[in-house]
């Protein structure tokens, strides 16, 4: 049973529940404090075993997740505006902010470069294959 | 190595299980022609490594029987494509026991480690595994 094998198994349910609460609802206004009492912890206890488990602390996975989906919508050529508000931001300013923390560059600057690579995918997707596969399945 | 292969029955449903599921991202995904997809995924914290997710359809890599017999293949679950290390196996397996990913071992301690096996959406297997204890 895997029960018997887990060193603290009620406790792993209940901090991936949380961290998939969090996954699912990172547009949001997510409350913490919250989220660590639906888990029956306190806080520093939810947020220590949190950090032990995925490496970082609830809000700054709860960052890293709107950051992750903000570069989806961003693929998908929504607006940096549009963008910062879907994820959950408050402001343009601290979502520009945090996502060139996180990625390098500003959303906008992201947007452009995937649009510009989105473009040549199209025209020339080869540059993207190696050659073996394309001459396998005919495409070159 | 670069890129890596794996065969599967069909590439909406396995963007969907390695993306949404696993939390893989897509690196290139560009339509080579009528029913024709170059579809490659990342790992997330392995950038570099692309995988293709090959369509088994008939053309120059298959012949009619071929595909045929590879997609048979593939649903019984013959193949095995490899190993993904984690951090928290136990934390990963409650993650994506949740998400609907069927395991087909549940995480156990082996001599090397703790390991457990799940399979993808068209039926190949992947051991997840934790080094140590």
């Amino acid at each position: 049973m895997v029960a018997a094998e887990y060193p603290k198994f009620y406790l792993y349910k209940r901090i991936v529940q949380a961290k998939l609460y969090i996954d699912e609802n990172f547009a949001l206004d997510i409350d913490l404090d919250n989220i660590s009492s639906e888990a029956s912890f306190s806080k520093f206890h939810f947020i220590r075993l949190f950090k032990k488990i995925y490496g970082r602390s609830p809000h700054q996975h709860l960052t890293v997740v709107r950051i992750e989906q903000a570069m989806r919508l961003l693929r998908m050529n929504t607006s940096v505006t549009e963008t910062c508000f879907a994820v959950g931001f408050q402001s343009i300013s601290s979502f520009t902010t945090l996502f060139k923390r996180h990625t390098g560059v500003p959303p906008s600057v992201f947007l452009q470069r995937h649009q510009q690579m989105m473009l040549t995918v199209v025209k020339k997707p080869l540059l993207f294959i190696p050659g073996c596969f394309a001459s396998m399945n005919g495409w070159k | 190595m670069s890129h890596v292969s794996i065969y599967v029955l069909d590439q909406d449903s396995a963007y969907d299980f390695y993306v949404n599921k696993l939390g893989f991202k897509v690196h290139t995904d560009a339509v080579m022609g009528p029913g024709a997809r170059w579809l490659t995924v990342t790992p997330p914290e392995q950038p570099g490594l692309e995988i293709t997710l090959m369509a088994i359809s008939e053309g120059m890599m298959f012949t009619k029987e071929t595909a045929a017999t590879m997609r048979d293949l593939v649903k019984k679950g013959t193949f095995g494509f490899g190993v993904f290390e984690c951090k928290d196996i136990y934390a990963t397996y409650e993650e994506l026991k949740a998400k609907g990913v069927q395991f087909v071992k549940e995480p156990k301690k082996e001599f090397y480690g703790i390991e457990a096996l799940f399979k993808d959406d068209s039926g190949n297997w992947f051991s997840l595994g934790q080094k140590g204890d």
